[in-house]
């Protein structure tokens, strides 16, 4: 058996493409029926006809005024289909198409397809109270409530009706029998069913009912289907992909390539100048196939496009993108380490946890004086400058580009309260962020720096002042930095212990033990000094009772760690 | 916003206005083909003073994008730029020796000129040293940008001043060449973004300028965010070159929720060989922003050292979107 398939084409502009679409299927022998929309000029309309009055099995259908989300639509598709099957008995097929289709596949490959799934109508037919069909807004609602204003004009009278409906919850009758279902408008039907769609007894009544409906160009032909169809396959033959604002996908000439390897039969809709593709699938003859449609490429484009669209990509800021302080959000493109107080303990840190832990490890970046990027360079990637008035000028930004810029590379950083704080309510906000700190290590810098307690004495209180406040903010709870505290006594105690749990948390894949052990600064004479700090009156109480001066006094206490 | 802002708002628009009108006198028509203006055709939009060498690759650039015609405001060029630019058949010419500064830099010169002529058109109002980058403006011309706007109700669209500069100090370029290929190189991720909480834009920072010429003065470095093409309407004005627009609404072209919305870049080719010459001009004439500090930081600076290990060269549009400086939004 072989099918034969006519063609309905509801046009409202690119007339000039609408003719040559409607020629290229005349040409194959298929009959057209051509719906022109009243809007269009008449002068417009009448070169349009004109250019198609050769053709003997181009028909028009009497032209109405169609409106975006009415039943005029579905009224001008019957209007099309009955005088398609009236005019031409042998067609076994109906498509709907409109003016922006474009065949993607010879009307042979169409009909083999059609011949090799017989009795099968193909239309898209989803069941409103199983799935969230529509994209936003209403779905059962489009079939309880009314909808006199057209939404595309009248906006603000639609959403008043809409809200005064549900207001006094209006539920309007179903006809007897029908289960609503929604879907593409774009279909292809067998004889028989378009036959029952259109001689039901009951057409009358169901019309009447859906003229109300909202948009029942994607529900009329979707729901009845299910009355009379024999055999539905929910799926459309027309690739047509509809983004998140639920209008469709438009497809230019650089589409061409994924459109061919579609396998698609039909795509809309069809940039008008979009030369190319017209030549390519118009004028060129592709080779007869017996490939089954195949979306899957243009779908996973499209689903990206709409993940870009309303996910977009973590931890960027740009003049496309600039999230309000949304919690669930990462403020960063990716995780990184702060080592706080780290840096006063060891001798050269960041280098020892690069090789360590093969992150990329800076010093001070938020130093008062300047950022501390790895290997003393003065500038690094994406251009950031070491400048620290313009660091501090926007010092999230600065973070956040760091991150951004070097995405596919753990970045750390030592940080102290010495440093600029403007970063650090930011740190504590930032989910990507993993803080260790030591707290109190200030005094080891200040005992280096081989400066008497009492003329140190001030800046203690200052840095203490400054790190207490910081550890208050990182213990909150509405932290979502994950934070380690320990204090510099704790440290003192078992440093080995310490180093190991960072090491294992930045690199778990080698956890079993250290390749290599930090060097400790020489702390020898650290809790005499702190005593004279106290006897000048400043109390260190963030380093914890550092007293076991003994345990300190050689670093030898590290090759332990070496298991 | 209490509704008294937004009455100062709609006040400060009318100032706009009334200012464009009244400065509407200060044009002279040079020369007029906007008989030839088709009824779909984008419009361009462009004051500019001496810089006839530029011209011809201007002309081409965005012919070949689809502008369909160009509204250009000459101020007082002497360089033979007005003779090549009354010759162009798609282009009209308005002429004035005013005062750029006192025309708020020539917005209230462009405003009238798109009231006039651009309402309920695509504007796209760019220097001649900028060049529009769009997602997929190797293959769409910016008509298929204009009509997916158009189609998604988005009334403007947003981009990034991406100032390019050369590797070496001197970037020559002559008549007709292509200033991108000459000084090609940018920062790929060194901007600063707040909000004007007033206008609702972003105000966005940085690049290669504020590194090397505002370290110390941070907040006077120039501003990169540009809302350069716009559905106009003959309410509508730019508040300050086209960094922003009222009504504010106009200004909202990015997104607030994590998503990101379809947006470009502008291309900063303002480094190439005329440079050294025009820093000197700027100076003396005191006609730019801030009395040319900007040209006076470069001038201080001694020569751009721009460049450093970091830059990148500029390769096409797809490259931007990757690094995150633009964005293709749900346009596929």
């Amino acid at each position: 058996m072989t099918a034969r398939v006519g063609f309905l084409m509801l046009v409202h502009g690119a007339l000039d493409r609408a003719a040559s679409v409607a020629r290229h299927w005349h040409s194959a022998g298929c009959p057209v029926v051509v719906h022109v929309d009243s809007r269009v000029p008449h002068s417009s309309f009448e070169a349009f006809a004109t250019s198609l009055s050769g053709l003997e099995n181009v028909h028009f259908v009497a032209r109405r005024h169609c409106e975006w989300g009415t039943w005029s639509l579905v009224d001008a598709s019957l209007a099309m289909a009955e005088e398609m099957l009236q005019a031409h008995p042998d067609v076994s097929h109906v498509f709907l198409a409109s003016g922006a289709c474009l065949p993607l596949r010879p009307v042979a490959d169409l009909e083999a397809y059609l011949a090799a799934h017989r009795g099968i109508d193909f239309v898209e037919s989803v069941a409103v109270e199983d799935v969230p069909w529509a994209k936003g807004g209403l779905d059962v609602e489009r079939f309880q409530l009314s909808f006199p204003f057209a939404w595309k004009r009248r906006r603000r009278f639609f959403d008043l009706w809409v809200a005064l409906q549900r207001l006094v919850a209006r539920r309007r009758p179903m006809p007897e029998g029908v289960a609503p279902h929604l879907g593409s408008q774009w279909w292809c039907l067998t004889r028989r069913t378009v036959e029952r769609i259109l001689y039901d007894p009951r057409r009358r009544e169901l019309e009447r009912y859906f003229r109300k409906v909202w948009i029942p160009d994607e529900s009329y032909i979707q729901t009845l289907v299910r009355l009379h169809g024999a055999r539905v396959e929910s799926r459309s033959l027309t690739l047509s992909k509809f983004d998140f604002q639920g209008k469709p996908h438009v497809f230019y000439d650089d589409h061409l390539d994924l459109l061919r390897r579609s396998d698609c039969f039909v795509a809309r809709k069809i940039w008008p100048e979009a030369d190319a593709l017209y030549r390519a699938f118009l004028e060129g003859q592709p080779a007869p196939s017996r490939a089954p449609p195949n979306p899957v490429e243009v779908d996973r484009r499209f689903a990206r496009a709409l993940e870009r669209r309303t996910a977009g990509r973590d931890g960027l800021y740009s003049a496309a993108r600039f999230p309000a302080d949304v919690r669930e959000l990462g403020l960063t493109a990716a995780r990184y380490t702060v080592f706080h107080g780290l840096g006063d303990l060891f001798e050269e840190f960041p280098a020892w946890a690069e090789r360590e832990m093969r992150l990329r490890a800076h010093g001070h970046l938020f130093a008062a004086e300047r950022a501390e990027f790895a290997d003393g360079l003065t500038s690094y990637a994406g251009g950031l400058a070491d400048i620290a008035t313009l660091r501090d000028y926007n010092p999230t930004a600065f973070l956040a580009n760091l991150v951004w810029n070097t995405r596919g590379e753990t970045q750390a950083f030592l940080f102290g309260p010495q440093d600029s704080q403007k970063i650090a309510p930011f740190l504590a906000r930032d989910r990507n962020a993993r803080i260790y700190a030591i707290s109190g290590t200030w005094a080891v810098r200040l005992f280096r720096s081989g400066g008497s307690p009492a003329e140190l004495r001030k800046e203690a209180a200052r840095l203490q002042r400054i790190e207490a406040a910081h550890l208050q903010r990182l213990r909150r709870a509405s932290t979502r930095a994950r934070v380690r505290i320990w204090t510099l006594a704790e440290f003192l105690d078992l440093p080995s212990e310490v180093v190991q749990t960072v090491v294992e948390e930045n690199r778990p894949q080698r956890a079993a033990g250290l390749a290599e052990a930090p060097v400790m600064h020489d702390l020898t004479g650290l809790s005499a000094f702190l005593q004279e700090l106290k006897n000048q009156g400043m109390q260190p109480h963030l380093t914890g009772d550092v007293t076991e001066v003994a345990r300190l006094e050689a670093p030898a206490d590290l090759p332990k760690m070496v298991r | 916003m209490g509704a008294l802002e937004a009455y100062r708002l709609r006040l400060r628009r009318k100032r706009f206005l009334i200012r464009a009108i009244r400065k509407r006198r200060e044009l002279l028509r040079a020369s007029n083909n906007l008989g030839k203006i088709g009824p779909r055709d984008v419009l361009l939009f462009s004051t500019l003073r001496n810089e006839h060498p530029r011209l011809p690759y201007f002309l081409r650039y965005y012919r070949q994008l689809g502008v369909g015609h160009f509204l250009l405001v000459d101020n007082g060029s002497d360089d033979g730029g007005v003779e090549y630019l009354a010759a162009q058949p798609d282009v009209t010419l308005w002429r004035t020796d005013r005062s750029y500064r006192r025309s708020r830099y020539g917005s209230d010169w462009l405003n009238w000129l798109r009231r006039r002529y651009g309402h309920g058109r695509w504007c796209l109002t760019v220097d001649v040293d900028e060049f529009l980058v769009y997602p997929f403006s190797d293959t769409r011309p910016l008509r298929a940008l204009t009509d997916w706007l158009d189609a998604s109700s988005i009334r403007s669209f947003g981009t990034l001043l991406l100032d390019l500069f050369p590797r070496e100090d001197a970037a020559p370029c002559g008549p007709g060449e292509d200033p991108v290929a000459a000084a090609p190189w940018f920062d790929t991720g060194n901007y600063q973004i707040s909000r004007n909480t007033v206008y609702g834009n972003l105000w966005v920072q940085g690049g290669p300028r504020a590194r090397a010429y505002f370290g110390d003065a941070p907040h006077q470095a120039p501003a990169l965010n540009k809302i350069p093409l716009v559905k106009w309407h003959r309410r509508y004005a730019y508040a300050s070159s086209t960094h922003m627009l009222l009504p504010r609404g106009l200004n909202r072209v990015y997104d607030e929720w994590g998503g990101e919305k379809t947006s470009g870049v502008l291309l900063h080719t303002k480094f190439v060989d005329t440079f050294d010459r025009r820093t000197a001009e700027e100076v003396a004439r005191r006609e730019h922003y801030a009395g040319a500090r900007e040209y006076r930081a470069y001038d201080e600076a001694g020569g751009l050292g721009l460049w450093n290990d970091w830059s990148e060269r500029y390769l096409n549009w797809r490259q931007l979107e990757m690094l995150g400086l633009m964005s293709t939004g749900n346009w596929a």
